[in-house]
């Protein structure tokens, strides 16, 4: 490379070199990662559309074209598994960013005790998901869990309670413990960005006698806000694509209750090994997500006009 | 001044995070009480917040019951580990190029690792199966380990350009003006620079290679004696009785290591996981 530099002639034509040595250069150093990804991401998605126009299982493939879109937009169950996924991506996102920024501001809080109290918060991001699903599934047990043992000493039901056993109690449940799973990155990452924010701000605010829930509400939020975008934007894609979690505890059930889009397809395709259908479903949650994050950067690219980052 | 509380305060605060932390550490405070508590008060009904039988057989008795428990949390550590450098090894070259240098195509490029981060392996596993099989790398380490990079690629190329941006340009320019190349420029000024970001991204690369291998374990790998430990443990069940207190002893050993490791490293993976997502 360092012949570029001596290079002799116009600073044009040394420039342009450098230009294309440079991208060259670029190339080489992400085109790896480029090709790896390719293979193991990219083939098989492209695989997956080809399959998605097949009737496919163990026994061949034959081609049908649109039939198994055409199943789905016909049948009622998938459009109710479409909602059931957006509500349980809404309410479950929702709680993680209300319950992050509580956390963050609890542990942002001058207190003592504070750096031992933000440890403590990171273990159920760091053991593996489906470790932590195994302490909530004891948790949700109806004979022997603490949940169901602390409402029978209260008095609130009378008998054992299986969270996991009635329709609505094992989505709510579910939830409850995908946001667990998601709540110490939230909150970690709202806590950073809250460290971040000048303490200026703050002290001129202060001076001119506003008060916390003010200082909070006009120059926390608003500092944050590109983090609480994008924290948002991330949460909805986890918790869309939350597999392990309600396979664990669940696996969709009861009577579907929890069954998700990718629950749905992992189903189809894994379970009942109809490869083209399970395709399908996939087909369109790419799209679904896709459609989602688009509409997502448009949103940020305005938030961050409006709060004035690049 | 600005930061003092008063006491009812204080107390409020204390109040709050303790139901914060209750919420997150409830489960693990759970699994330990089953783990202490002989299988047959396990199952006492209505629930006893407090049996007078503690006892840690169960950490003694697991590793009779699955024999193999040893060797699946090893097998969890290294599959992490080898995720991360390999991963490593695609991110840091492309976390380069993307914070330094200008090239044809880089924002599309660039899009399409992120779009990578809308899947997870779990809409893919047919075809990924089949990937998987051609290049004969079923039942094998590698069959959780190749998912595993290519999906942490993007995070890892994400984390690192950020953290890249931040060490000063001046730098890299006057050793460019003492005519060092720029391979050298990298492996001699930048990345002595970007240790703490590599740490950095580094551990977070290793936290989400940990926390999601079950999936492809069960998917792609048969072999008994290379499962994970999220796979492994489901030995536990499957036999005529659960033994829960047993298997929960084996969670909560099987996450030890790398919960003592993150404890040493918490303090940087804070705050340079971070550092991207604020403003300076």
């Amino acid at each position: 490379m360092t012949d570029v530099m001596h290079a002799e002639g116009g600073a044009t034509a040394r420039r342009e070199r450098k230009a294309i040595s440079e991208s060259l250069f670029a190339w080489l150093l992400v085109g790896p990662a480029m090709i790896f990804i390719a293979v193991i991401v990219a083939w098989p998605l492209a695989e997956t559309i080809r399959l998605s126009f097949m009737e496919a299982g163990l026994g061949g493939e034959k081609f049908v074209g649109l039939a198994n879109y055409e199943d789905l937009a016909g049948s009622r169950r998938f459009h109710q598994t479409i909602v059931r996924t957006f509500y349980w991506m809404f309410l479950s996102v929702a709680l993680k960013l209300v319950l992050g920024l509580i956390g963050a501001t609890l542990l942002n809080a001058a207190i003592p005790g504070r750096a031992l109290f933000r440890v403590l918060v990171m273990p159920p991001w760091v053991i593996p998901i489906a470790i932590g699903c195994i302490g909530w599934l004891w948790l949700y047990n109806g004979y022997f869990g603490v949940l169901s043992g602390v409402m029978m000493h209260l008095g609130i039901t009378d008998g054992p309670f299986e969270f996991l056993a009635h329709k609505q109690s094992a989505f709510y449940s579910a939830i409850a413990t995908d946001v667990w799973v998601g709540v110490p990155m939230v909150t970690l990452f709202f806590l950073a960005a809250m460290q971040g924010v000048s303490r200026d701000l703050y002290e001129a605010a202060w001076v001119d006698g506003a008060g916390r829930w003010y200082r909070f509400r006009r120059i926390t939020i608003p500092q944050i806000m590109p983090v609480i975008v994008s924290m948002s934007l991330l949460s909805a894609i986890f918790t869309f694509n939350s597999f392990e979690i309600i396979w664990i505890l669940t696996e969709g059930g009861p009577r579907g209750a929890t069954t998700t889009l990718i629950v749905d397809t992992y189903k189809t395709a894994i379970g009942n090994y109809k490869f083209g259908e399970g395709s399908a479903r996939a087909v369109i949650i790419v799209l679904l997500l896709g459609l989602f994050s688009l509409a997502y950067l448009f949103f940020l690219n305005k938030v961050n006009k409006k709060y004035g980052v690049k | 001044m600005m930061d003092r509380y008063t006491k009812l305060q204080l107390v409020g605060i204390y109040a709050c995070l303790a139901i914060f932390l209750t919420f997150i550490l409830l489960p693990f405070f759970e699994m330990f009480m089953a783990s202490l508590r002989p299988l047959e008060h396990l199952f006492r009904s209505p629930y006893q917040f407090w049996s007078d039988d503690f006892s840690f057989d169960a950490y003694k008795q697991m590793w009779v019951t699955v024999p193999l428990l040893g060797r699946y949390i090893f097998n969890s550590i290294y599959i992490s580990f080898m995720v991360t450098g390999l991963t490593m090894i695609f991110v840091v070259p492309a976390a380069y190029a993307y914070a330094r240098l200008d090239f044809p195509f880089k924002n599309l490029s660039l899009g399409i690792f992120l779009g990578v981060n809308m899947f997870t392996g779990a809409v893919l596993l047919i075809p990924l199966y089949r990937v998987l099989r051609t290049m004969g790398l079923l039942n094998s380490y590698w069959a959780m380990i190749v998912p595993g990079v290519a999906f942490l690629i993007p995070t890892g190329i994400w984390l690192l350009r950020s953290y890249l941006e931040k060490i000063p340009r001046e730098l890299e320019e006057a050793a460019f003006v003492d005519g060092a190349s720029r391979l050298y420029t990298l492996r001699r000024v930048v990345l002595p620079l970007a240790v703490p970001g590599l740490i950095v991204v580094g551990v977070a690369v290793f936290i989400g290679a940990y926390a999601q291998q079950f999936l492809f374990a069960i998917t792609f790998n048969q072999t008994r004696e290379l499962q994970p430990l999220p796979a492994g443990l489901y030995e536990f069940i499957g036999y005529q009785s659960v033994t829960w207190n047993e298997m929960m002893a084996a969670a909560l050993v099987g996450v030890l290591p790398v919960m003592v490791i993150f404890l040493f490293l918490q303090k940087y993976l804070v705050a340079g996981l971070t550092a991207g997502a604020v403003k300076e």
